[in-house]
């Protein structure tokens, strides 16, 4: 494997990885403070690509399209990542306080199923009206090649893993730097204390699912940038895949949740140069249709390892009363 | 009129009755003790006024304002600080940040000032941060700000504890067995911290504490709490020749 092909592949794993760690960050944040896979999260990936399409054709019709356009494409990109991000935080808000809080302390297989059925709702609505055929996301920006000493690189690649970063960033800023970042780190501990210093639980667990429900609606615009293509169930195992980098980070660590995103899709896009030289080395035939397979035998082997995942601790229950 | 007054106060947890009729005064500047045998119910009347548990009957005015029902984040917000039995900090927060987090209710910059540092918020967050600094080094650990609460002493944990009680700045603070688990030398130092706070912030205390000595010593008030029930109420002298109180919480000890 030569360093360009190398590098080639690298370049399309850290975009692959953008998404998983995008939509990891919401279930391992929400996990972080509520004990609780939001497993309704994959479907609210799809709920924001859609949301981005819808956004992005009204922007396009107000300001047109093309060289009569009144503003350059990228404009009409970032007011949509922004309006989208804010439209999917209140389906987030929504899910939390309908389908979560009443159920805040049932056991937890029960709010694990609750996020199974809000997921299959969102997918079925989204057939009933929207009639369940794939649509195509509008390219809001010109995709162009550069080619730097053998490796091809487009613009929308470097575009998708800069604003991935630039919000998991922000996201950074916010946790460490804000009294409600600090809040939910302190949630991240117990249920008890905290309100007794003066902190309203349910406004930091819906700000939770509001900021992962953000994030995943921006990977799913950029997901729709560079596969422009939404089908209702495009949630299903992207959700799962992210869920796993979740786990594989480390359960409710921001750092693990990117990280682990990150090597994900390292992992999986990797896997497919590997059977190459495995089967040029041995003379074997194996398909590269077994990627998946692959792959998540290595995660499988890592959380054998390391069960709490990268950055996780032991667990232990968290105070409650 | 009383800071805090508590009147006929009782709560069943399911067909238990946890605590029975219960009544507390307690005034600005005092220092109330309640003490008991071990499950006799004073962290669930902890519980209960600091908004834990609702109070199934009975009515709390802290200031003359009723606070039974209220949110327990509200009731903090309002003027009750506390501490825990059992050590209640968050592992990997610093020192500085449980009791920048205890603020929580006085910040009012919003979310873009969150964002994009305003000037407010820079204020905001360095007053904040100077008056945190103050409260740890009024409990003594002002040197070990930056550190992470797992690298303290225990005796030190205890007194994070208190800092952060005392930034939601209490009318009224509570102590659920600051001394329990702690060295000679550790509750020495822990008695005059309140001792301390007492004098110098005019804090009002209700104190739960199983060493009868620290209780007799620091309080002016005394209640005997046993099966949810207040046996006997008084001054220090009162509550040692009590008999009901002898018989029933200090029958095997000696009061040194």
């Amino acid at each position: 494997m030569n360093l360009n092909f190398f590098m080639q592949n690298l370049i399309n794993a850290l975009q692959w990885g953008s998404f998983y760690a995008l939509i990891a960050l919401g279930y391992s944040m929400v996990y972080s403070i509520l004990m609780l896979f939001n497993f309704a999260h994959g479907d609210i990936f799809m709920v924001g690509a859609y949301i981005g399409l819808g956004v992005s054709l009204v922007l396009l019709k107000i300001v047109g399209s093309g060289a009569a356009a009144l503003v350059p494409g990228w404009v009409v990109l970032v007011a949509t990542i922004l309006i989208s991000m804010f439209l999917t935080a209140f389906v987030g808000i929504i899910v939390e306080r309908v389908g979560y809080r009443p159920l805040r302390d049932a056991p937890r297989a029960s709010a694990a199923i609750t996020g199974l059925m809000i997921g299959i709702i969102l997918e079925t609505s989204n057939i009933l009206f929207l009639g369940g055929q794939r649509l195509a996301f509008p390219q809001l920006i010109e995709s162009q090649t550069y080619n730097l000493g053998g490796v091809f690189i487009t613009n929308k690649k470097i575009m998708i893993v800069l604003v991935s970063i630039g919000l998991m960033t922000t996201l950074h800023q916010f946790v460490t730097r804000s009294r409600w970042g600090m809040a939910m780190r302190a949630m991240a501990y117990d249920f008890v204390v905290v309100p007794l210093v003066g902190v309203p639980l349910n406004t930091i667990a819906v700000m939770t699912f509001a900021i992962g429900s953000a994030l995943a609606a921006a990977a799913g615009i950029l997901f729709g940038l560079a596969y422009p293509v939404l089908d209702p169930y495009m949630g299903v195992s992207f959700g799962w895949k992210a869920f796993v980098a979740a786990i594989l980070g480390g359960r409710g660590s921001i750092m693990g949740a990117c990280i682990a995103g990150f090597m994900l899709g390292f992992i999986e896009i990797m896997t497919v140069p590997g059977i190459q030289i495995v089967n040029r080395l041995f003379e074997l035939n194996i398909g590269s249709n077994l990627r998946d397979l692959i792959a998540y035998s290595i995660v499988l082997a890592i959380l054998v390892f390391r069960p709490h995942g990268l950055f996780g601790e032991p667990y232990s229950a968290k105070l409650r009363l | 009129m009383a800071l805090l007054r508590v009147e006929h106060m009782t709560h069943y947890f399911g067909g238990l009755r946890a605590v029975h009729d219960y009544n507390l005064e307690i005034e600005a500047g005092q220092i109330v003790g309640l003490i008991g045998p071990n499950g006799a119910g004073k962290t669930t009347i902890f519980n209960l006024l600091t908004g834990i548990h609702t109070p199934s009957e009975g009515r709390i005015l802290l200031d003359g304002r009723p606070i039974n029902g209220l949110a327990p984040n509200r009731i903090a917000a309002l003027g009750l600080g506390r501490t825990f039995q059992n050590l209640c900090l968050w592992r990997h927060m610093s020192v500085l940040d449980h009791v920048r987090l205890a603020h929580y209710a006085r910040i009012d910059y919003g979310l873009a000032g969150a964002f994009f540092g305003t000037a407010r918020r820079h204020r905001q967050e360095a007053r904040i941060e100077a008056r945190s600094r103050e409260l740890l080094e009024l409990v003594g650990i002002g040197h070990l700000a930056d550190q992470g609460v797992l690298n303290l002493p225990y005796g030190a944990q205890r007194r994070v504890e208190l800092a952060r009680a005392l930034a939601v700045a209490p009318k009224v603070l509570f102590l659920d067995e600051p001394t329990v688990g702690m060295t000679p030398e550790e509750l020495g130092q822990m008695m005059g911290i309140i001792r301390q706070l007492h004098q110098q912030l005019g804090l009002a205390i209700f104190l739960i504490e199983h060493r009868l000595k620290m209780v007799m010593e620091l309080c002016q008030r005394i209640q005997t709490l046993v099966f949810g029930e207040v046996i006997a109420e008084g001054t220090p002298g009162q509550i040692q020749n009590d008999p009901r109180v002898i018989e029933a919480y200090l029958g095997k000890e000696t009061v040194d």
